[in-house]
């Protein structure tokens, strides 16, 4: 492989795309911290639900952008899925073994 | 430029060290599902209290949640100012990281002493076994993290961290951003989904 594409710097997000993130993961958690307030939805099925889809959401943005899996090598994203869908397997699996699925 | 600028390359075209982290990420996934996996799999079955919805402080921990994600743009800053050279700012920036990664332990090490004194220790319950050792291993990785980024700050300050070393700062960002999305997940699992009767 040539030294040229050595070289390449990889294209990391300018100041402005991390400040937009850290005000969007802001903004979800106080939604987040919001929703367990609610009493019409706090104790009923709705709330893990919605509260996991809204902890996805952070979790990649972080992933994508701060750890720049989306503008680097596929190489890593393949490195850190396999294992990350292997523990949440686990969870899934363990959490079926011990009956703990009673919300 | 010099082969040890150019770094320690693979027949992928990438840096080894970032493979190598990569890696332990994966590992360190495995680690922390397993811990989840097991709080989640006791939650609820305590026989005796403190129960979560009774221990848990809501409030504190969404601050301290926010002061993490906080931590984690300061990271990126901090990355930037490295790549572009700019000593001033990779300083403050790394500086803001590890500060605020440790006033994040300092929420830690209050809520955990006023889980103590209201009676929740590791032997207490099947809570305490598994909420401590999770947010314990949490609180070890943060600490870590914490002396990581201060060496990075200590070689700055000596001018020793120029746009060269940018891939020391990458690498322990990884760790950094690895350590605050294990809380994103911690923060929902834990403190905002409190399954099981109360005591």
């Amino acid at each position: 492989m040539s030294q040229e594409v050595l070289e390449k710097p990889s294209a990391h997000p300018s100041a402005k795309v991390y400040l937009s993130i850290a005000a969007i993961l802001t903004a979800i958690t106080v939604v987040e911290v919001a929703i367990f307030y609610i009493p019409a939805i706090r104790g009923t099925m709705v709330l893990a639900p919605v509260l996991l889809l809204l902890s996805a959401g952070k979790f990649a943005l972080v992933v994508m952008f701060y750890m720049h899996l989306k503008p680097d090598s596929k190489l890593f994203t393949a490195i850190f899925t396999a294992p990350l869908v292997l523990a949440a397997a686990v969870i899934l699996a363990l959490m079926t073994l011990l009956g703990a699925w009673v919300l | 430029m010099s082969t040890a600028a150019i770094g320690h390359y693979t027949s992928t075209g990438q840096d080894t060290r970032k493979i190598a982290f990569w890696t332990f990420i994966g590992s360190e996934c495995m680690l922390f599902g397993t811990l989840i996996a097991t709080y989640l799999s006791y939650e609820g079955k305590s026989v005796i209290g403190p129960t979560p919805q009774e221990i848990l402080n809501i409030p504190l921990t969404s601050v301290s949640t926010f002061v993490l994600l906080m931590s984690s743009l300061a990271m990126v800053l901090a990355l930037a100012a490295v790549m572009r050279g700019d000593t001033r700012y990779s300083k403050v920036w790394l500086a803001t990281t590890a500060g605020l990664g440790a006033v994040f332990l300092g929420f830690q090490a209050f809520e955990f002493t006023q889980f103590v004194d209201e009676g929740l220790k590791i032997s207490t319950n099947l809570f305490g076994s598994t909420f401590f050792v999770l947010t314990g291993c949490h609180g070890l990785h943060v600490l870590v993290g914490v002396i990581w980024l201060a060496t990075l700050l200590i070689l700055s300050a000596r001018g020793k961290l120029g746009p060269e070393k940018a891939m020391n700062v990458e690498i322990a960002g990884l760790y950094w951003h690895f350590i605050d999305v294990v809380w994103i997940v911690i923060f929902t699992v834990v403190y905002l989904i409190q399954r099981g009767p109360a005591a």
